[in-house]
């Protein structure tokens, strides 16, 4: 069945709210039995087989508690928080090609849309802090705000040397330049790819404050940093938003290094791979967290500005001699 | 009269969408007392911009709207709000007598010439215009018509950088 242009792409943007909404839901489960394996527990078994009804159960109870506006909080602010840090998710996944077909939109610059969206998620998480009126929020935001702009740096230029290898911002066609296997996917384009994808997975990583960076709902410190005063679906919005996030990243990485919706031996290219791959690191997200204990702001922000951001400008520098300089030398065209 | 359910009717309804959008924006953040507020506000008059580019065909340049002012500037702006005074009751200074009036005058003044300007101008033609708006255009004229400009803009933000860090630096010691 073919649909016309505007239906079409209410019926993506309506899959992509039921993706996120799901994943969000499934992922905590997800995160609670390998934190529980982890630590030679078994985490949720009770609701359901294996404990697979918890998420909707946790789901109800959210939904039917009470949305909380405390005293002295900014009404306004404190509702839109929320929808600052999801909407944005939601937008970026429209240009997300889950297989070549399977994209809402194909935007010619959709990597620039992305992080033109992902910028606007730190305006949510510090309007939420800053309308909480909570000291705890206050700090945390101020602390995901210098981790955000830091971490935004290296991957910025981690993904202006990977336009430079692709020569385009469009994602399908990222995707499409490295059909046929392994070999042809971008980490293995040359030496300096799977340092260039390592920099990019250490800043999506800090950028979606996740272990080890999640110093702004550092627990033991801060209470729950910037959603400390959110209750029922105000709170979930913001976890769903952050799941979102993580999805995105991992979806990034995987499209521009590890060959998106592209089979591994070259055949039977489909969503099924895309979604493989994107699970596959997002459990190696959750490895990290429950391997490695939170780092302290010095050490993130020292990790930024003196390790990620040098070798990301000399791994772009020598992309660029490779690409123009090389060529030149062999005299090859 | 365009009936509304045709591809010119949505168009225009969109288009006043985004205007409503921009200018909302920017009564909010105007006339907001708190100053968090405002910078939703002007935020979402930006996101208003960014929506005219894109209605205007230039999707790069609705992205860098996006990435530049809503990404960088309003943050920027609520993060230096954040770090001075985290109070609540951030008030804006008080209102004056004049202040309306004159503010009314040099508005009004302003649009008139503005209006007048558009009146009388002899606009090209829509064919005209020089490129498409593409990424590629912008590259290109970046480096070739504009690539001066382009320089000078890259040391100013070195000048920038070497300040804040300067600025950043007076007030450590070497211990």
């Amino acid at each position: 069945m073919i649909l016309s242009e505007p239906w079409r792409l209410l019926v993506f943007v309506a899959g992509i709210i039921a993706f996120i909404a799901l994943n969000a839901a499934y992922l905590v489960w997800l995160e609670r039995k390998v934190a529980g394996h982890i630590q030679r527990r078994i985490g949720p078994k009770e609701v359901g087989p294996f404990g697979l009804l918890q998420p909707l159960a946790d789901g109800i109870k959210l939904m039917s508690k009470q949305l909380l506006v405390p005293k002295g909080v900014d009404p306004l602010l404190f509702k839109v928080a929320p929808l600052l840090v999801l909407v944005p998710a939601v937008m970026s996944f429209v240009t997300i090609p889950f297989s070549e077909k399977l994209v809402a939109r194909n935007i010619d610059i959709g990597l620039l849309m992305i992080f033109a969206f992902a910028s606007v998620n730190v305006m949510g998480l510090l309007l939420g802090g800053w309308g909480s009126n909570n000291k705890y929020a206050v700090i945390s935001a101020a602390r995901a705000v210098s981790q955000n702009v830091a971490y935004e740096i290296p991957m910025l230029i981690t993904v202006v040397t990977m336009i430079m290898l692709t020569h385009t911002m469009n994602l399908n066609e990222i995707v499409i330049q490295q059909a046929g296997g392994v070999w042809n996917w971008h980490i293995f384009a040359n030496p300096l790819m799977p340092i260039a994808f390592l920099i990019f997975f250490i800043c999506s990583l800090a950028e979606t404050n996740r272990a080890p960076f999640d110093l702004g709902e550092a627990e033991s410190e801060l209470i729950a940093g910037f959603h400390t005063e959110y209750s029922g679906m105000g709170f979930g919005v913001f976890f769903m938003g952050e799941y979102a996030n993580i999805i995105i990243g991992c979806g990034l990485a995987t499209i521009l290094f590890l060959g998106g919706w592209q089979c591994p031996f070259g055949i039977l290219p489909g969503w099924w791979w895309f979604l493989a791959k994107v699970y596959f690191l997002i459990f190696c997200v959750m490895w990290i967290r429950w391997t490695y204990p939170r780092t302290t702001l010095w050490g993130l922000l020292n990790l930024s500005w003196k390790i990620l951001i040098p070798f990301s400008l000399l791994i772009l520098l020598l992309t660029g001699a490779m690409i123009k300089v090389w060529p030149l030398i062999t005299g090859a065209s | 009269m365009i009936s509304l359910f045709t591809a010119e009717g949505l168009a225009g309804l969109v288009f006043l969408f985004i205007v409503a959008v921009t200018i909302g924006g920017a009564l909010i953040a105007v006339n907001s007392i708190r100053l968090p507020r405002a910078i939703t506000g002007l935020a979402i008059s930006f996101v208003g911009v960014a929506g005219l580019y894109y209605f205007l065909n230039s999707p790069f340049v609705a992205v860098m709207e996006m990435l530049i002012y809503v990404g960088a500037v309003c943050v920027t702006i609520v993060f230096a709000i954040m770090l001075a005074d985290p109070g609540d009751e951030q008030r804006v200074g008080r209102r004056s007598a004049i202040g309306a009036p004159v503010a009314f005058g040099v508005g009004a003044l302003l649009f008139w010439g503005l209006a007048l300007l558009g009146i009388n101008t002899m606009w090209p033609a829509a064919a005209a215009r020089v490129s498409d708006g593409s990424v590629k255009d912008i590259g290109h004229s970046l480096v070739t018509t504009y690539g001066m400009v382009f320089e000078l803009i890259s040391l100013v933000l070195l000048l920038a950088i070497i300040g804040s860090l300067v600025l950043a630096r007076a007030g450590r010691s070497k211990s």
